[in-house]
């Protein structure tokens, strides 16, 4: 925050000047409301005469360029070309590469686009099974990471900075000493990667004192101590719910946060995608102890402890007679649920699944699969496969013995490729202290963060966009890791690399991924990297039979009656890595649409108990460490818990770090990786201000979701219609809209899981800002779609609403434009025409949609090294000037001049998608011409389903909405508040006619 | 009572009343200038030949030499942008043809030295507009229409001020300017004196005019030539 952000304060209002006279702000305002860089002339002690001769000298000098260098004075701009060009480059046209970013050790397939060499864009893979050609925010925002200022560019050796050659030499003296019996350890990730494996194996088999453990913060332990459980060994499981007529969401979030989710997300909405020709869907329960996407769009949600959900999986195991069930007394939840999802579950006859989520203990995934191997479900929508990570051990278990060898002395040298185990390892298995004691410790990362620091070298490391790898997808598809260029910077290595130099090996990063798959021939390789994963490496599923080898009722005793703290994945910073991803921070979380912050979420009913409210600080104990964080009170929360965000708090980027500085990582110990019970809340004192973009969730009943029951659609297929006159001041617009292309937008509520990919698609594309939180706290955020939420009501269920440019055909923002700024073209679009803008934001004030963006200061800096990712098709806005979604209007242009070129007759249905549709995992997002009767868009349109938002103002828009059908169970379901309630409606005639009589 | 104005009085009434309509026509005037000068607005350093680093001469090889735009500038069809060649596609060449020429010496500088030449633009396309030569040069628009005669251009220089009202020309009506494919890379071509007709003749059969099967629209306007977002986004 600038010292100008803070003069008036932006959390209070003023209605009168004196109001605002009489502040202390005032005041201040007063003292400084001269240009800020008088005080840095003050400071210098320069006298009044010498400034004034100083500007009569400028003045002078500036009239010399003017009048003596005159058309000579024309930017001297260079034009470079290659000195041999790049063989299939064209410059000025976008290459992409299929590659893999690899997550937590899964990898999801992405294709990178370049612009003459220089990345630009990262987007999901169509061919690849872990993408489906869908991304989400961490894959979109990912890019950033490349350019960003804060990344770590310098070899540092105790602190100081060094070269690769003295890196090289030290590495070499290891070397040397290895074959004396000299002990070295290697701590990486959770590793799927075959190339990593070998080269590793190889280390290990000639160096015995060689050993390798694996660490993430967010390994995925509990499920496969879970699986190994059930069927004593690690499997892999692998979920299909396009099978699925019955899904119970245990604490999962599987739409969003597991490794497959992409494509799980497209198989759960392709189950719902209910048309007036087919009329069937799935049900998704969910039980969860935190709000999440799954548990908001499910259609029935019951909201429990972390530490209550065993006992549901116990009771439902007992119920449904699966293995190691038993009754629970005193149930926390509702009799008529529980037996609602029983029965319904008794009924699919095996096309249900139970998923259990990650944080939940290994028990309760041990009776997951007992519970889907009672239902019938393995092989249908469950299926196991071999384990997809190497050598498969307990991620905390390794992190003990690599620091116990650290501790003993037993590891002379470390290696730590990548993480940052000093801030993120449990508090209390003392990392940062033993890594200490290491005369030769080395960390690889891409940002010299806490573990850089503790390390005696740290190496900067490349970003996957550089350098080659490999790894695993979800389903165990092997997918190449191919850097579109070489590193940027000569002083990073990849940790296929740094492994090669130890072992003395001074082949290129290529040659060490290549001979892991020598077996393929040149033509198969280079298949595989046009594809982006190996053919035919995805896992058989195999057919294991339960027989668990633990008594579950022993170790589920239920959360008791103490204040339950859970940690939670983010989803800006995942377990840190993308703390200092400014994209990702400031992107509105799904449920609480609040950015840049960790908060602690609490229900409102806890948070009376604890009165506190939104906005105090608190500091918050558990087991004797403490940690402060702002409350932020949430409907969906589950009472008597709170839940907080880990990765916040990593002080490395201090202009990113003001503010983020609330780390829950101390308070998580080796006992309660995700949640624990005992936590103690007391006021520390102080407000603190939240950037929520989002103010109400309540529709206050002006139904911009219109949604009904599934019984509902098929009586009244058009439900969504409502009444409403014709009339309007708008003009009508001029163009004749019956020829040539018509672009068009329908978005699929059904179907929307509120993930936020298609905001960042849209942002990655269209360069649009991050504004900052100060910006954002005065309303100036810049996305140009955001997602709405509203509440239902009904058991805390939730609706999204992707809210792009409506793209009307009457635009009320048309004829408030003073200068034509904003017009419409042929085809439909209202085009936002930057260079002519002058600002006087009369659009946006006029836009009843509120989907117009104005620039209020020069959030984009061209000096920065962020400059480079831009993409070059797509204008970079100014100060003063207003922007808005204009339907990718670039893309469309790319595919005109395409055709055009090409010879074809046309732009062809699919030609065209916009960054946002591209993203989504659901294909929520259709767009095209709705000209074309063939096209995928004006099908959606031609629905019963769909409506216009705010329609009753007659603005016409071309991007319509499918209105929202869910699917209650009707033992469970009253009936009423759905948009099409004939009653309410009744009600509500009545009145307005009882308004209008008076 | 005297009088108060003398009756040189009037003149000056009338010269100030001239001279005051005179000062506001000058200021407007002045404004205008400063409008379309350099200062405020790329696009018109037409007729200003550019000094390269490397002393090419469009003359020569275009001219003399009646070698093709395409030999060199290939990515015209197929880019968005017109494309400098890189030092291979001279040395192609200069490796057997005045080999020891002093003005080459850069060229083989960069060749043996793998380090770029740099040379400086000469058609700088003012902010926010995003123009595509492959569609242009593909539909039939020569290279001669924008760049005028680089045949008799040593060194190349801008040939039109390029104001947006200048593309406006084209683009409201492109068959006055459309030729056909084979002459498109010609220089000193001359237009038939039924242009208009021929032009939106060439148009339909370029795939234009006409966009779709139901679609036949033969204005600029119709399909979408003036619209904002073709050039601005």
């Amino acid at each position: 925050m600038t010292d100008q952000d803070q003069m008036i304060p932006n959390n209070q209002d003023w209605r009168t000047l004196e109001d605002f006279v009489d502040s202390p702000d005032f005041a201040e305002v007063m003292q400084r409301d001269f240009p800020r860089e008088a005080e840095v002339i003050r400071s210098t002690g320069m006298k009044r005469r010498d400034f004034l001769k100083l500007m009569g000298a400028s003045v002078v000098m500036g009239g010399l360029t003017l009048s003596g260098c005159g058309p000579t004075s024309r930017p001297n701009e260079q034009i470079i070309p290659y000195v041999q060009m790049p063989e299939g480059m064209i410059p000025g046209r976008p290459q992409q590469y299929a590659s893999s970013m690899v997550m937590g050790g899964y990898a999801t397939g992405v294709l990178i686009e370049t612009h003459t060499g220089r990345p630009t864009r990262v987007d999901g893979n169509p061919n690849h099974p872990a993408s489906l050609g869908a991304s989400n925010s961490m894959i979109l925002a990912s890019i950033f990471e490349l350019y960003n200022p804060d990344r770590s560019v310098t070899i540092r050796n105790e602190g100081e900075e060094s070269d690769m050659e003295a890196f090289t030499s030290a590495l070499d003296g290891v070397r040397e000493r290895l074959s004396t019996g000299f002990g070295l350890r290697i701590l990486s990730g959770v590793n799927t990667s075959p190339s990593l494996a070998r080269q590793i194996e190889e280390l290990t088999s000639t160096f015995p004192n060689v050993a390798w453990y694996q660490y993430e913060p967010l390994a995925r332990d509990n499920v496969h101590a879970g699986v190994e459980l059930a069927f004593g060994e690690v499997l892999n499981t692998i979920y299909n719910f396009a099978e699925a007529d019955v899904i119970l969401d245990l604490d999962s979030d599987f739409l969003v946060k597991l490794p497959g989710s992409l494509a799980y997300a497209r198989q759960y909405a392709d189950g719902r995608r209910v048309r007036n020709d087919n009329q069937t869907m799935n049900r998704l329960y969910a039980v969860e102890s935190h709000p999440s996407n799954t548990g908001a769009v499910a259609d029935h949600r019951l909201g429990l402890k972390a530490g209550d959900v065993g006992l549901l999986a116990l009771a439902l195991a007992d119920a449904l007679g699966a293995d190691g069930g038993a009754p629970v007394e005193d149930a926390p939840w509702s009799a008529e649920f529980f037996d609602a999802v029983v029965a319904d579950l008794q009924a699919s006859g095996g096309r249900s699944v139970v998923v259990v989520g990650d944080g939940q203990p290994a028990v309760v995934h041990a009776l997951g699969h007992a519970i889907n191997a009672a239902l019938g479900a393995v092989g249908t929508t469950v299926n196991y496969t071999d384990s997809v990570i190497t050598n498969p051990t307990n991620s905390v278990d390794d992190l003990s013995l690599f620091i116990g060898d650290m501790a003993s002395g037993e590891a002379e040298a470390v290696l730590i490729l990548g993480g940052n185990p000093s801030f993120d390892a449990p508090a209390d298995s003392g990392f940062a202290g033993a890594l200490a004691r290491v005369p030769f410790s080395v960390h690889l990362s891409l940002y010299n963060n806490e573990t850089s620091q503790g390390a005696t070298w740290h190496v900067p490391a490349t970003h996957f966009v550089e350098e080659w790898g490999d790894a695993r997808a979800y389903d165990g598809s092997i997918s190449i890791v191919q850097p579109p260029i070489g590193a940027m910077w000569d002083t990073t290595i990849s940790e296929h690399q740094l492994i090669a130099m130890l072992a003395g090996d001074e082949r290129s990063g290529y040659d060490i991924v290549r001979e892991t798959y020598s077996d393929l021939s040149d033509a198969d390789w280079r298949r595989a990297l046009h594809d982006g994963a190996v053919p035919d490496t995805a896992f058989e599923p195999i057919s294991p039979s339960v027989s668990l080898r633990v008594v579950p009722a022993d170790e589920i005793s239920g959360a008791g009656d103490e204040l339950e703290l859970i940690f939670l994945q983010d989803e800006a910073t995942y377990d840190g890595r993308f703390a200092h991803n400014a994209w990702l921070l400031e992107l509105p979380r799904a449920i609480s649409k609040l950015s840049w912050d960790n908060v602690a979420i609490v229900s409102p009913a806890t948070a009376e108990e604890l009165n506190v409210s939104t906005g105090d600080l608190v500091d918050i104990t558990l087991n004797g460490a403490t940690m402060q964080a702002p409350i932020l009170e949430q409907s969906m929360m589950v009472d008597g818990a709170i839940a907080v965000s880990l990765g916040y708090g990593t002080g490395i980027s201090p202009e990113l770090d003001e503010g983020l500085n609330f780390n829950a990582y101390p308070l998580r110990s080796i006992d309660s990786m995700y949640f624990a019970s005992g936590a103690e809340v007391s006021r520390s004192g102080g407000r603190y201000p939240l950037a929520i973009v989002q103010k109400e969730f309540d529709d206050m009943g002006t139904y911009p979701v219109r949604y009904a029951t599934l019984d509902e659609f098929i009586e009244h297929p058009d439900f969504v219609e409502a009444e409403h006159s014709e009339a309007t001041l708008i003009p009508i617009n001029v163009w004749d809209y019956s020829d040539g292309y018509q672009w068009g937008m329908s978005i699929e509520l059904t179907s929307c899981i509120g993930c936020n990919a298609c905001i960042m698609g849209c942002s990655t594309e269209n360069n649009v800002p991050s504004v900052g939180k100060a910006e954002v706290l005065q309303n100036r955020d810049m996305h140009w779609l955001r997602v709405d939420r509203f509440d239902f009501g009904k058991e805390g269920g939730s609706s999204f609403q992707p809210v792009p440019c409506m793209q009307c055909e009457s635009a009320p923002c048309e004829p408030v434009c003073p200068v034509q700024a904003t017009v419409h073209d042929h085809e439909g679009i209202n085009n936002m025409v930057y260079n002519r803008c002058i600002g006087t934001r009369s659009c946006g004030a006029n836009c009843p949609y509120s989907v117009r963006r104005f620039n209020f200061k020069e959030y984009t800096n061209d000096d920065s090294i962020l400059a480079e990712g831009r993409n070059p098709d797509v204008s970079v806005r100014v100060r003063g000037v207003m922007e808005k979604c204009n339907y990718c209007v670039q893309r469309i242009n790319a595919a005109r001049i395409a055709a055009s070129t090409n010879g074809r007759p046309g732009i062809m249905d699919g030609d065209v998608t916009p960054a946002c549709a591209a993203a989504c995992p659901t294909q929520a997002i259709v767009f095209g011409n709705i000209n074309d009767p063939n096209a995928r868009v004006t099908q959606a349109k031609s629905q019963t389903l769909d409506y216009s938002l705010l329609e009753e103002l007659n603005t016409r828009p071309r991007t319509t909405y499918m209105g929202r059908v869910i699917n209650p169970n009707v033992t469970l379901y009253d009936g009423a508040a759905s948009w099409h309630d004939e009653d309410k409606k009744d009600e509500e005639s009545s009145e307005a006619e009882a308004e209008t009589t008076e | 009572m005297s009088q108060l104005f003398k009756p040189g009085v009037n003149t000056l009434a009338r010269v100030s009343i001239a001279g005051g309509l005179a000062t506001v026509v000058l200021a407007l005037g002045m404004l205008l200038v400063a409008n379309f000068s350099p200062y405020t607005i790329h696009g018109n350093y037409a007729g200003i030949a550019v000094a390269q680093p490397v002393r090419f001469s469009h003359e020569l090889h275009s001219g003399q030499l009646n070698i093709s735009c395409m030999y060199c500038h290939q990515q015209a069809e197929v880019s968005p942008y017109g494309g400098i060649p890189d030092t291979q596609t001279c040395m192609t060449c200069h490796a057997n043809i005045a080999v020891y020429s002093e003005l080459l010496q850069p060229v083989r500088d960069s060749w043996a030295n793998d380090e770029p030449l740099i040379w400086l633009r000469v058609h700088d396309l003012a902010e926010h507009v995003y123009f595509n030569h492959s569609v242009h040069v593909q539909n039939g628009f020569a290279c001669e229409t924008c760049h005028g005669n680089v045949a008799e251009m040593p060194q190349v220089w801008q040939a039109e001020k390029q104001y947006m009202g200048w593309c406006l020309e084209c683009h409201l009506a492109p068959e006055e300017f459309v030729r056909p494919l084979e002459t498109r890379y010609e220089v000193g071509y001359e237009y038939p004196e039924n242009q208009t007709e021929f032009g939106t003749e060439l148009l339909i059969e370029y795939g234009v005019y006409g966009e779709t099967e139901d679609s036949q629209d033969t204005t600029a306007e119709g399909i979408g030539l003036t619209t904002c977002a073709t050039c601005h986004r």
